[in-house]
């Protein structure tokens, strides 16, 4: 399986109306890996992740998901093929309990005895959304709503799970602890493929990584071999 | 006013209350996920009535299946709309739905003016809600007490169906964030055209019970009943489904006790209905239960 692709993107166009945002981009997730997309705002981490899920469409290029043409499959059959995606800026609904936003994570699945046992392991994960079952989205922490949108997606249990920067707007503990969590969920045997504005620590766990300028790829390479760039290091990391 | 006469006038009040609550909810629900009032909700009412007119008298059925038939009629029309008239407009901006749900109204209604004529028809009846019934030494007929025990069974069923189901669990989270709810995998057509259907079957529902209230039928009876249940959607906070029930039962209490107390008022019924809602618009558009204006992404 190692050498199994999970997602192909190929010479993806996408536009908003006159904004060329994605000039053709090719990227490559391979199966049980982990791959981060880094780049500065606007540069179109999300609306590449937005494409692949089927909220925005391509007008030009091909994404194949498990050697599956999904480019123009609709969002709800992407999810039931078993692609998921933690959506910016958490997005967990605020009117639905956390019990609710987990079962909806589920809402593909029809095996009531598997889904039940995930929502045990979920808890291992995050035991702070077990105290919060009752509660409403709404009234969690910045920081339980990150989670909350880490544990919905993975109630879909994915094959490749894909994150729109987790770790935005968290104390650098909890930063820490998403970080964690994500290298669990891959060595769990998900395919992951993250975008974070925390470039460093992106980098530091993926296994490799696409660096994304105003729509297109500038730079690739193993996770490691991009944190000693001299470039990335002086546009990412902020370092002179 | 004796005790007796009180007693029966809060019957009214709950029984009309809870038809405008049945329509109510039709309202909300709509306005709760695609964000524009259905002005053709009323008229689904009406043809609720008069779908199950025709089914029992003119096809002959027993009373029962033909208010099945008209009821699973209207759902079906409910669905037809969002799917021919609305659908298309999904992207559109809200007041070019709007404008469209004013054109479906006048479609249906004048459709109706045109194949089953402006003159009034006597709806049938089932002797269940003709008989009447000495209580407390008060004459009470059948549909006084038949219309709420219904609509309030029904009113419980869809709350059920809404809080307590997947489908429904869907429907509160589209109408939260519709492109979130498609990333749970959730086919946000079919939840829509779901919704449809069932606020639309409440709405006949609605319909069939006002008929046996007031068995007068007429194609433009939805009217009135639509825009006072409307009002009642707003008071209780258009979206919330619990807020549209709460609106209905005030409304129609208050109009009903309006009529009791003050007999010399009863010709501003209807006005009386309309400023509640030009005040609550003005004062608090979000509604007793409402969140403070839901904003959308
Ligand atoms: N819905 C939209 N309509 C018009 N333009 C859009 C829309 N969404 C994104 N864009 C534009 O497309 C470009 C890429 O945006 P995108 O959100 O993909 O960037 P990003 O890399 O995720 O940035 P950030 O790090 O700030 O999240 C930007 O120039 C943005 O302004
Ligand atoms: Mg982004």
């Amino acid at each position: 399986m190692e050498n199994d692709l999970m997602l192909r993107i190929e010479d993806l166009h996408v536009f908003y109306g006159g904004i060329h945002a994605l000039k053709g981009i090719n990227i490559e997730v391979p199966a049980g890996k982990i791959v981060a997309l880094v780049g500065a705002n606007g540069a179109g981490k999300s609306t590449t992740l937005r494409t692949v899920s089927g909220l925005v469409r391509a007008r030009q290029g091909k994404i194949e998901f498990q050697g599956i043409d999904i480019t123009r499959e609709s969002a709800h059959h992407i999810v039931e093929m078993g692609l998921a995606m933690v959506p910016e800026g958490r997005r967990i609904f605020p009117n639905l309990t956390v019990w609710e936003n987990l079962l909806l994570g589920s809402y593909t699945r029809r095996d009531k005895e598997e889904i039940k046992e995930d929502l045990d392991w979920i808890f291992r994960i995050f035991p702070r959304l077990k105290e919060r079952v009752r509660q409403k989205g709404g009234t969690l922490s910045g920081g339980e709503q990150q989670m909350l949108a880490v544990a919905r997606a993975l109630m879909s249990r994915p094959h490749l799970l894909m994150m729109d920067e987790p770790s935005l707007g968290l104390a650098p503990l909890l930063v820490k602890e998403i970080f964690n969590i994500i290298r669990d969920i891959n060595q769990n045997g998900t395919t992951i493929l993250l975008i974070e504005q925390n470039a460093k620590a992106a980098l530091q766990i993926a296994h490799y990584a696409y660096v994304l300028e105003t729509g297109s790829v500038v730079l690739e390479g193993r996770g490691k071999e991009l944190l000693e760039n001299e470039k990335v290091r002086k546009a990412y990391l902020g370092e002179e | 006013m004796t005790w007796v006469s009180f007693f029966q006038q809060i019957m009214n009040g709950v029984s009309l209350g809870s038809l405008y609550a049945l329509l109510a909810i039709g309202y909300t629900l709509v306005y709760g996920i695609l964000g524009f009032i259905n002005f053709a909700h009323g008229d689904v009412f009406m043809l609720g009535a008069y779908f199950s007119f025709f089914m029992i008298g003119v096809f002959l059925l027993p009373w029962w299946l033909g208010v099945i038939i008209g009821v699973a009629l209207c759902a079906i029309v409910g669905m037809s709309i969002e799917r021919i008239a609305y659908r298309p407009l999904r992207d559109a901006p809200r007041i070019s739905a709007l404008i469209t749900a004013v054109g479906v109204s006048f479609f249906i209604e004048n459709l109706g003016l045109v194949t089953v004529g402006a003159r009034p028809k006597g709806f049938p009846r089932p002797e269940l809600m003709k008989n009447v019934y000495i209580l407390a030494g008060a004459r009470i007929q059948g549909v006084t007490f038949w219309v709420p025990i219904i609509s309030v069974s029904v009113l419980l069923v869809l709350l059920y169906l809404v809080y307590r189901t997947k489908m429904g669990m869907a429907m509160r989270a589209v109408s939260k964030d519709m492109e979130t709810t498609r990333l749970m995998g959730v086919d946000i057509d079919r939840i829509i055209l779901y919704t449809f259907a069932l606020g639309s079957a409440l709405a006949g529902i609605g319909g069939v019970l006002w008929a046996c209230k007031y068995p007068q039928i007429n194609p433009l009876m939805g009217t009135f009943p639509g825009w006072k249940a409307f009002t009642a959607a707003v008071v209780g906070g258009i979206g919330n489904v619990v807020g549209a029930m709460v609106g209905g039962f005030i409304i129609g209490l208050t109009e009903i006790m309006i009529v009791a107390f003050f007999p010399g008022l009863s010709g501003y019924r209807d006005a009386f209905v309309f400023t509640i809602l030009i005040i609550f618009l003005l004062v608090k558009p979000s509604g007793i239960l409402g969140e403070t204006l839901k904003e959308k992404v």
